[in-house]
């Protein structure tokens, strides 16, 4: 066991946990962050999607001891009163079925649009490959991120 | 207007059942109230009149209404609460929804299965908003000293025109609780629908994309333990031993034991199936913990029945396939004769391996299972019949087991066998502690209860003019009959022979998203397009040939047929009329299908773009006639969804085995469709008929697996015949 001090969502949290522990589990189980998801746990399905300084990085495959004192962003972090411009786009197009996959997937979205605000239909596609939707909402994600990309 | 006796469901009417306060009751609040706006919040009621079972009214008129059936991604939690909403003739803005508990005497059917929510609970629903309006009335014109029958609503809103007299239903809900439930009551003119028929968006909408706790796995309690499982590594092999000690002393870890889910005392339920009776459970403080133990845990299995391999699938029902049944399941005619005399014979053979369920959420379950009382929480379809294995299980009387059911991540036919949950009900019993039980990935998709194996022999024999004269279907599967004889072609060919085999197996099968139908449409449509091609005719033209059969002079008792021709025949002219079939000038290469199950009937057409060196599906055109559609725009989330999962099991994915162990275990080797290999549009059409509502979860998954095959002929000129098509060569951009 090991002591860390991690920033998430703009706030500094410790926990004390095996060190191989990864940021999933820590967020689960440590901190009571349970909007990310747990799917596969080797980075396939992308359920997972945090932000890392910005960047989305499957949490199932990231220790925690590897994080220092990088800025995490977990789905329930990415906008302060769920208006985020991919959250509300993910609403108007009503997105979901089971909704399981959705958190991972409004991750993935939100990074791929901060660093590319205007995509290509392609560019969408590829960005959200990594993302498994069981429910075969992709056409509704599709139309979601272009959505938030025209606000 | 239609007035219905209110005898059915009516246990449901009677008031103060303690269900009305609904998660409350179980302390489960937390995660039982949803779609409630920040206006919502602040302006919740003091007090709450229980109506009836399924709803409350606010002092201020805000309305709450109980959903009862488990919801798996259908959106049965938007579409009950909005029947009721509209007999209730509530403004939905005022509907706050809450999740119903497990409660046999209030709610008829709650189950999540066979696509029945909407269509069984139909009339119940209804019967709960109507009841509760009449009660509204009756307390309203008590107050106003008038006729009940002067009394109109609107929106929440009593009105007494010749008075001018109004209330609204917060101010008469005290009074409302008074009155006795009427025998017979009025339910609204379908015309007059105002909420039916309406985009509503998803209740949970809100907490989903903000990442809040809905799902089992999300559950968290004070001193909760986490569980998992160690089951045997192939289908055949049970427990023998294990060195636990050394595991018991890792950090984290509480105990490792062996134990017994299903004694030889326990009644099992069909919805046990799939358990296998001795496992292993790690339990700890934290799930990584508990993942680290695991994979130290040596445990010794030892072989009890056959291991069987997917060679051994393979053959036998090869075999199978060869074999005459002693006792046909359906003979009109004489198929023998017949085609002895056609003047075309055409014969083929499909198949299909068994599929893994693979619910992005993987099996979990909270237990806190006490001397005095059984707590379960978790993601289950089934949670009536969970409540009968436990009753058993446990010992204990249904009266202390309080089972609530959490938003499921997924279901598709896995979450009917909650044998999981007997599992965390076993372990929370045995460490006298509240425990979640979690499987890992790997557990889920290799102790799956999975899609059957399948094969089916078709041969259709045509006369000189081109008509299908014989047809003879032979299928195989594994614990599992595939074929529907009454369904069509059946009383549309004169000569007409189905046959079905089983072929047991010791691997766990179960009802998987259209049970049977998602093979079994595929492979009929794909037959069907060979079998119109050598009769020279456009593929519609040959279907609707044969319905007008079916209509006008079937073949045996038309009552014996399990499909209503007109209907069949009404979803295929629509899609022909929307996907302007006849333009095959497009450079699009084009297929057709058709299908009735779960008594919804889906035809689609499907058009393959040419991309860089595979084809690429472009667009989806889909007719379906499932009488009234609740709510339009999940429904055609409904549909869009099915066309995207039958297009990606049916090219992409198989569960194998090697001598009982399966080879797949993780979404690195099992592959399931993303993104790119979707359909780039889909355009659903529902028929507007007014008739009774009926399924939609399951019916447009299996006739597109045909369409699939149908195009992927057109454009590579080879008819695919074995599943997953990429086996034999990469038929889509993936």
């Amino acid at each position: 066991m090991a002591l860390f001090t991690l920033n998430i969502n703009g706030k500094k949290q410790e926990v004390d946990v095996d060190p191989t522990t990864p940021m999933l589990w820590v967020l689960r189980d440590h901190l009571n962050l349970v909007g990310t998801k747990y799917g596969c746990g080797i980075a396939q399905c992308g359920a997972c999607t945090i932000h890392l300084d910005g960047t989305a990085t499957r949490a199932c495959m990231l220790p925690v001891s590897s994080v220092g004192n990088q800025n995490i962003t977990t789905i329930e972090g990415l906008s302060e009163n769920g208006d985020h411009p991919v959250q509300k786009a993910w609403l108007e197009v009503d997105v979901p079925q089971c909704g399981y996959c959705q958190a991972g997937q409004i991750m993935t979205a939100a990074s791929l649009l901060e660093k590319n605000p205007n995509p290509t239909d392609e560019e969408i596609e590829m960005a959200m490959n990594g993302n498994i939707c069981r429910c075969g909402t992709y056409l509704r994600i599709r139309k979601a991120v272009k959505m938030a990309a025209n606000s | 207007m239609t007035l219905v006796k209110t005898k059915i469901g009516r246990r449901a009417f009677i008031r103060n059942t303690g269900l009305a306060s609904g998660g409350l009751v179980l302390g489960f609040n937390w995660l039982a109230s949803c779609k409630m706006t920040p206006e919502q919040v602040n302006s919740l009621p003091k007090e709450w009149f229980d109506l009836n079972g399924f709803l409350k009214v606010g002092d201020n008129g805000l309305v709450t209404i109980m959903s009862p059936n488990p919801e798996i991604g259908q959106n049965v939690k938007t579409a009950m609460p909005m029947i009721v909403a509209e007999e209730l003739d509530v403004a939905w803005k005022d509907v706050i929804v809450e999740q119903a508990p497990l409660n046999t005497d209030i709610f008829t059917r709650q189950l999540a299965g066979g696509s029945q929510s909407i269509r069984q609970g139909w009339e119940s629903l209804r019967m709960a908003g109507a009841t509760a309006r009449q009660m509204l009335k009756e307390a309203a014109a008590q107050a106003w000293q008038v006729p009940v029958s002067e009394i109109t609503t609107k929106e929440g809103q009593l009105m007494h025109e010749a008075s001018g007299k109004s209330a609204g239903y917060g101010e008469m809900a005290s009074a409302a609780t008074a009155i006795e439930v009427p025998e017979e009551v009025e339910l609204k003119d379908i015309n007059t629908f105002s909420i039916i028929g309406t985009n509503k968006k998803n209740v949970d909408g809100p907490k989903i994309v903000t990442g809040q706790p809905l799902y089992g796995l999300d559950v968290q309690r004070e001193g909760m333990l986490i569980a998992m499982i160690v089951h045997p590594p192939a289908f055949g092999m049970k427990y023998k031993s294990m060195n636990a000690e050394s595991v018991k002393s890792m950090p984290g870890i509480k105990d490792v034991f062996h134990f017994e889910v299903y004694p030889e005392t326990v009644e099992k339920q069909w919805s046990d199936g799939g358990g296998i009776p001795e496992l292993v459970a790690i339990v700890g403080n934290s799930t990584w913990e508990c993942m680290q133990a695991k994979k130290a845990l040596e445990v010794e299995w030892e072989e009890a029945s056959k291991l069987e391999s997917t060679a051994y699938h393979d053959e036998a029902l090869t075999a199978l396939l060869e074999k005459p049944t002693e006792q046909p399941a359906r003979k009109d005619g004489d198929v023998d004769a017949a085609f002895k005399k056609a003047a075309k014979i055409v014969e083929s053979t499909y198949s299909a391996p068994y599929l893994a369920h693979n619910t992005m959420e993987p099996m979990n379950f909270f237990a806190h299972v006490t001397s005095e009382k059984a707590e379960l929480l978790g993601p289950i379809q089934t949670p009536e019949f969970l409540e009968k294995t436990l009753v058993s299980r446990l010992g204990m009387p249904a009266e202390k087991i309080d089972i609530m059911m959490t938003r499921m991540g997924g279901g598709f036919g896995r979450r009917l066998y909650g044998t999981f949950a007997v599992e965390a009900a076993a372990i929370s019993q045995k460490m006298n502690a509240p425990v979640k039980l979690v499987y890992s990935r790997e557990d889920d998709m290799t102790q799956g209860t999975y899609r059957p194996s399948y094969k089916v022999k078709y041969k259709a024999g045509l006369d000189e003019n081109g008509n299908l004269i014989a047809w003879h279907v032979r299928g195989a599967g594994t614990n599992d009959d595939l074929i529907f004889e009454d369904r069509f072609p059946a009383g549309a060919v004169d000569n007409y022979l189905a046959e079905k085999h089983v072929l047991p197996t010791n691997v766990t099968t179960g009802a998987w998203r259209a049970p049977r139908s998602n093979f079994i449409a595929g492979a009929e449509q794909a037959f069907m397009d060979e079998v119109a091609e050598a009769s020279g005719k456009d593929p519609i033209e040959f279907r609707l040939e044969l319905f007008d059969r079916a209509i006008n002079n079937p073949v045996g008792d038309p009552k014996k047929n399990d499909y209503d021709p007109e209907r069949y025949a009404g979803v295929l002219k629509l899609v022909k009329e929307k996907a302007n079939w006849n333009d095959t000038d497009n450079g699009k290469s084009r297929g057709v299908s058709a299908y009735y199950c779960h008594n919804s009937y889906v035809a689609q057409v499907l058009d393959l773009e040419e991309g860089s060196g595979t084809p690429k599906v472009g667009k989806v055109w889909c007719a379906v006639d499932c009488g009234i559609v609740i709510n339009p725009l999940s429904a055609k989330n409904q549909v869009e969804g099915g066309i995207v999962d039958g297009i990606g099991h049916s090219t992409f994915s198989a569960m194998t085995f090697t001598d009982g162990k399966p080879n797949q275990s993780n979404f690195d080797k099992y592959r399931l469709i993303r993104n790119m290999e979707a359909p780039k549009e889909v355009e659903t059409f529902f028929v507007d008929n007014g008739i009774d509502p009926t399924g939609l979860g399951e019916p447009s998954l299996p006739p597109i697996v045909g369409a699939l095959a149908n195009a992927l002929y057109k454009a590579t000129g080879r008819r695919h015949y074995s599943q997953p098509f990429i086996s034999d060569r990469p038929p889509l951009v993936g």
